[in-house]
């Protein structure tokens, strides 16, 4: 379950989301990342290191530089987390059908 | 397939939305949220106290497989017959604090109808950690199981 919570806390701030953004539709290197943002390089670092740790991203080693890039399927698991829910409610709908079709009023 | 019942939570947002499309006509649908018997056959649920009407209250009571209970409880704010119903919800000894829940009900065609329910939430974190819930339990269940399994192989 501590995995899954840093998931949460790591799409829960908006410069992660944001890197994540950028991330997603090419690999970047940490300074080219840092670039699209006024935040402190350190600050970057930091977000980075975080969304590294819970695995939504992955470093690529390329020579000298290292590229991030985007792992579509740890955010898939948060997509997955709502569907318990959904489906608690939908079998609760599909009861309440079922018993209705058949229930005759007692007047 | 397309899912009967959708479920729409935006992210940073302290509500959410059920959706639901029955193929049941308008009266029937209503019937099935205001008749203690119907609430107890698809809620699982024992209830204890349903009182139809603005100012009224519910309160509903639950045993979970150890045979503990567990209660809900809330009052009715606004009750329009086949149209909606708005309410609190609050589980009882639990930190998850109040909801609100405003239920739309709406005729599609003669024999169908659909079901609106907004849920709002006191926090961001709230919502988020009471959609964790059933998530929580299919992996407690899922360990037990597990934990049977393994104990029997000894």
């Amino acid at each position: 379950m501590l995995l899954r919570r840093d998931v949460f806390q790591a799409i829960a701030d908006p410069t992660r989301r944001a890197i994540l953004l950028l991330v997603a539709s090419q690999s970047l290197t940490a300074g080219a990342i840092a670039s699209n943002f006024d935040t402190a390089r350190p600050t970057v670092s930091k977000h980075l290191q975080i969304l590294t740790a819970c695995e939504l991203l992955e470093q690529e080693y390329n020579g000298r530089e290292v590229y991030y890039h985007f792992n579509p399927k740890k955010l898939k698991e948060v997509a997955d987390f709502i569907e318990p829910f959904r489906k608690m409610w939908d079998e609760r709908f599909n009861k309440l059908e079922t018993i209705m079709k058949k229930y005759k009023p007692k007047k | 397939m397309e899912q009967k019942t959708k479920i729409n939570a935006e992210d940073g947002k302290q509500e959410l939305v059920i959706t639901r499309e029955f193929y049941l006509q308008l009266e029937l649908l209503f019937r099935a949220y205001i008749e203690p018997e119907i609430v107890e056959q698809w809620m699982g649920t024992k209830v204890l106290k349903l009182e139809n009407k603005k100012h009224g209250s519910y309160q509903f009571e639950t045993t979970d497989p150890k045979g503990n209970k567990h209660r809900f409880n809330g009052v009715i704010h606004e009750f329009v017959p086949n149209r909606k119903i708005t309410r609190t919800f609050e589980m009882e000894n639990a930190p998850f604090g109040v909801q609100l829940e405003v239920l739309e009900f709406e005729k599609l065609t003669d024999d169908t109808s659909k079901l609106n329910m907004h849920v709002i939430y006191e926090s961001v974190a709230q919502r988020d950690q009471l959609l964790q819930l059933p998530f929580a339990k299919g992996i407690n269940m899922a360990h037990n199981r597990l934990q049977d399994v393994v104990s029997k192989l000894r």
